[in-house]
This record gives C-alpha cells, structure tokens and sequence, in this order.
C-alpha cells in the first residue's frame, strides 16, 4: 500500500470511529422502541463469542436487563473453543443466562447422505439451522429475534441468506465493521473479543479476510466513499485504491444485492406485495 | 409575554384516536402550566411514515377529531397537523392554527420532500399558499418542516412584518457524527437560528421524537430569538412538554439595531429575480 493511501485510510477510519461516540443510546432506545411497539418484551439471538454478536448483548442488556435477554450459543463440533469461551465471558460480564444447542448431531446427519459437500454447502446450512433454532427459541420465550449482521457484511452479502442474515430487528445493520469494534470496545466488551481476527467460524482456521481476499479495514474505507459519499469509481482509485480491489468490493456489493431485498414478485394485479403494496413496517403496531 | 408549550411527542403511526388522546392530554397540562399557545409537530395526529396509509388516516378539516380540538383551543391556541383531504380528494400535510375555538389559519406543506429517505409527494400534494395571520402576539407564520429549507417562505412571511414563526417538523436525525446531538439536529439548529437572525423573527421549532421503521425523530425542540439566539432549547429526543416564555418586545429593539426589514425592498428585489429568472432561463 502505498503512503499516501495508508495514511489517508487511517485518517477515515479514525472519522468512522469517532463518529460513533454517541451513538449507543440512540441504539439502545430503537431496540427497545422498535421490540417494545410489537408487543414482545424479550429478545433472543445468536452469540458466537465474535465482536457483532457481543456489541449487541451489551446493547440488549442496556436496553432490556438481562432477564429480557436470552442468548443462544450454537457450536458445531469444529467450531474454535476461543469461541465458546468468549461467548461465556460476554455472558458472565453482562449475567445473562445462554441456552447451549450443539448443532453437531443435525449438520452431521444431513451431510452423512453427501460428504462431498463443500464448505461453503456446510457453513450456508449450519447459518440457517442455526437461524431455526433462533426462531424457535423466539417462540419459547415470546421474543423477537435480533440480528447481529453489520453494514460491511450486508454490503459485501458476506452472510447466509435467510441465515445469519434472518432476523427481526437488527441494530448493527448501518454501522460499518470499523464502527462496530469502536462501539464494542466504548462499551466494555472484552478485549481478547475486540482484537481477535474476525470469523464466521464456520471451519477451522477461518478468518473473514482471509476469504475475502481484503481486509475490513480496506472494505470500510471504500464502501464508506463509495455508499456514504457518492464518490464515483475513478475517484475511489485516485485515492491509491488498486483497481483489482476496488472492482472485487463493488462486484461483491453488486452480486449480492439480491440478499437485501424480499423476493422478486411477478407483478400482475394492481397492487403488488413489494412493488405498490406499500405501508410502513411499523404498521399497526 | 407569549408562553409556548412545546408538545415534543412520539405519535404512533397510523393510530388517531390514541394520538389525539395524548393531544388532549398535553393541551390540558400545558393549560395548567399558563401557556398561550401549545405547538404539536408535523404529522403528531397521524405519524410519519405512513406510505398508503395516507388513504385511511387523512380528515377532511371537518372531520369531529378535528373539530375536537379546534374546540379544545378556546382559551389556549393550538398548533397541530394531520394529513388533510380536500373537497376534490388530494391530500396535503396540513397544519391548522386554531385559536378561541375556531381554526385562525390552516398551512399545507409547500414542499414535501421526495428524494433519498423522504417519498412524500408520492402520497401528498404540495401546498399552494402562504400567508401569515394575526394573533395575540402580532403577525404570525406557521411552516412545515422542508418548508423552512426554502428562504422564500420566510421571506414572504417576513413582509407582513410576522414576528413569530413555528416551524413543526419531523425530522429524522443522522446521528453518526460523534457529537451527543445529531448532524441533522445540527444544521437544523445553524440553518434555523441565520433564519430568525435574517427574518428578525422568532422562530419556534418543534420536532417529533420516537422511531418509524428505522428512522430516529431527534426531538431537540427549540426557540431561536430575532436576534438568532437560541432562548430554548430541549436537550434530548424523549417525548415531553416544554415551556418557553418569548418576550415579543424584543422585536422592537432588535428590529431598531437590525433594521433588515425596514431596509429590504421587495419590490425591486422581484424585479431582480424576474431578471435572473428570466436570465437563468436563456442560459438554459
């Protein structure tokens, strides 16, 4: 990288960071606000031990008590014991009490019939058992599910849809993979969660950078200019960006928009679900 | 001395009859409090995001709900806004200023906001006048939230000599900026207080709180004086009630000090904007 790029990314990244100085109570008031308006008193979600699910179990518990609160932690058997053990360490910091559901016994069964399936067949559907297993125990403590995925990883579509993406409200969704560890840490969550190297921890040895070929640092800087400052491709690369990189982000972006939105319906009456059926989500609560 | 109730309420979207119970339950706190006048936000009957729920929650200005509280304001003045249908059935963003049991003034919205996260003209018309109407403290204006983004309003306001202006809003704030209050709670506040300094005016501003899908009323009412001096300010975005006393003899001294309006010439200043319209045309 060269200087001038490396020292204009850490100045944006120190602005993205800053910038979410005050931004946990807005948070903690829309969890409640947007939870309390349906009707249901209680949230559940998934903890891995990562930094996205932490933030949000500090920020659940602020916004509900730990009563309210109902973590799920969801290891398969190759998961990192780090994991489990950081998850833990979120649980006893906050009180919280987590339900432990190996998911182990189901992922193998299934793929008993086909042990050729890839990893990426493997960690799509441990996301989405895992998601199932959210909104049962939704329905076991009357609760809405919340989503832990971030601004960077919906982006990129670096998530399982109807997976890990799948959720009811979801407080991290406008807050940038930079902007997360900074709230993380503003909020006391435990250092060795904030400086490990992020993973989906779907196999061994997996690092979310490592798969995407770039760094968060890199993705948030560029999809910050790009998303946030309309600023046009040529203008991205005369930053110091090399091409290759900024192709590969916007590509991501581009392919996986189709994660973001409901399904695509064939229009055919005069007024279409998604198309000109159009009321607020917050109606009639 | 004019005592405005700033009613900083989170209304629940699409739900009248509940929203216009907590309008009834300010009115009669802020009557308590001596207020002369209490002000409501943009939309405080009907909530904001409301899509094709326009349909369902618009009143004719005839309507009984309506009519309550136009009723309510016999010995207290009332600002409140709903969606309102016309005889010919379009729809505005109205606001009605009601005074001694009768609505003194009724504003549409003259621009409503149809770009990034606003899609309002794609349910609502746009409002077609302005003027300001007098009440017990003179000439007064009344604006609705992207209105106050066009100087023109106030400008028109401003040559009936109208020394207070409320502006009811529902504004959503943008709220990464690293400061305790919003960027968008920020240049609301900067573009509001050059207003009231430019105009020589008070201006109220009053804003919704609470979350609609997603987005965050930043609340942050506020009172800009004429000389561009915040008098009142809210420091948060929760739902309450709020009192500011504006001393409208102010005006006088400032108006002497700041003689803005005695020295504008708006005669000649439509003939210079008739030019450069027409200039601006030529030059396509």
């Amino acid at each position: 990288m060269n200087t001038n790029l490396h020292a204009h990314m850490e100045q944006t990244l120190v602005r993205l960071r800053e910038s979410v100085r005050a931004t946990a109570p807005i948070l903690v008031d829309f969890l409640r606000d947007e939870v309390e308006k349906t009707g249901f008193h209680d949230v559940v979600f998934g903890l891995s031990g990562g930094i996205d699910s932490a933030l949000v179990a500090y920020l659940a518990v602020e916004a509900f008590g730990a009563e309210r609160v109902h973590p799920v932690i969801m290891p398969y058997r190759l998961s990192s014991a780090a994991s489990l053990r950081d998850a833990q360490a979120i649980t006893s910091d906050l009180g919280l009490k987590a339900d432990l559901v190996e998911i182990t016994p189901q992922i193998d069964a299934y793929f008993s019939r086909d042990p050729s399936a890839s990893l990426l067949r493997r960690g799509n559907k441990m996301a989405r058992e895992r998601m199932s297993i959210l909104f049962d125990h939704a329905a076991v403590y009357r609760a809405l599910v919340l989503g832990t995925s971030n601004k960077t990883e919906l982006l990129l579509g670096y998530g399982t849809q109807f997976g890990d993406l799948g959720s009811a409200v979801n407080a991290l969704g406008d807050l940038y993979k930079s902007q997360v560890r900074a709230l993380a840490e503003q909020l006391g969550v435990p250092a060795a969660i904030l400086h490990k190297a992020p993973s989906a921890d779907l196999w061994e040895e997996q690092t979310d950078e490592k798969e995407l070929g770039f760094t968060y640092d890199e993705a948030d800087v560029l999809l910050h200019h790009w998303v946030d400052r309309w600023l046009t491709r040529a203008e991205i690369e005369a930053l110091g960006f090399a091409p290759e990189l900024v192709e590969g982000v916007m590509r991501r972006v581009r392919l996986n928009h189709y994660k973001r939105v409901p399904p695509v319906i064939a229009k055919l009456s005069s007024r279409t679900i998604g198309i000109d059926f159009l009321y607020p989500r917050d109606w009639g609560m | 001395m004019l005592r405005v109730g700033m009613a900083q309420v989170t209304p629940r979207l699409g739900d009248l009859e509940q929203n216009l119970k907590k309008h009834l339950e300010m009115i009669h706190a802020a009557r308590k409090q001596g207020a002369s006048v209490v002000v409501f936000p943009e939309l405080g009957l009907t909530g904001y995001a409301l899509r094709d729920l326009t349909l369902s929650v618009a009143m004719r200005v005839d309507d009984p709900r309506v009519m309550r509280l136009i009723e309510e304001s016999v010995n207290i003045d009332l600002v409140f806004s709903f969606i309102e249908e016309s005889d010919d059935h379009r729809f505005y963003i109205t606001s009605i200023y009601a005074s001694k049991g009768q609505a003194l003034h009724r504003h549409r919205k003259l621009y409503p906001p149809t770009y990034g996260l606003f899609e309002e003209q794609r349910h609502v018309a746009r409002g077609e006048d302005l003027s300001s109407f007098q009440t017990s403290s003179g000439a007064t204006g009344l604006l609705i939230c992207e209105d106050a983004w066009h100087p023109s309003t106030l400008y028109t306001l401003s040559l009936t000599g109208t020394g207070v202006i409320y502006v009811i809003a529902a504004g959503p704030g943008r709220a990464l900026n690293g400061a305790s209050d919003s960027s968008s709670q920020q240049f609301w506040q900067r573009m509001i207080r050059t207003h009231a300094q430019l105009f020589t005016t008070f201006i109220v501003f009053v804003n919704r709180t609470g979350f609609e899908d997603g987005l965050h009323f930043f609340g942050h009412s506020f009172v800009a004086g004429p000389d561009g001096e915040i008098l009142f300010e809210v420091k948060d975005a929760k739902e309450g009630l709020h009192f500011a006393d504006l001393d409208e003899t102010q005006l006088r001294s400032v108006r002497y000090r700041s003689p803005f309006l005695r020295d504008e010439d708006p005669e000649r200043a439509l003939q210079r904007m008739k030019q450069a319209l027409r200039a601006g045309r030529a030059n396509g």
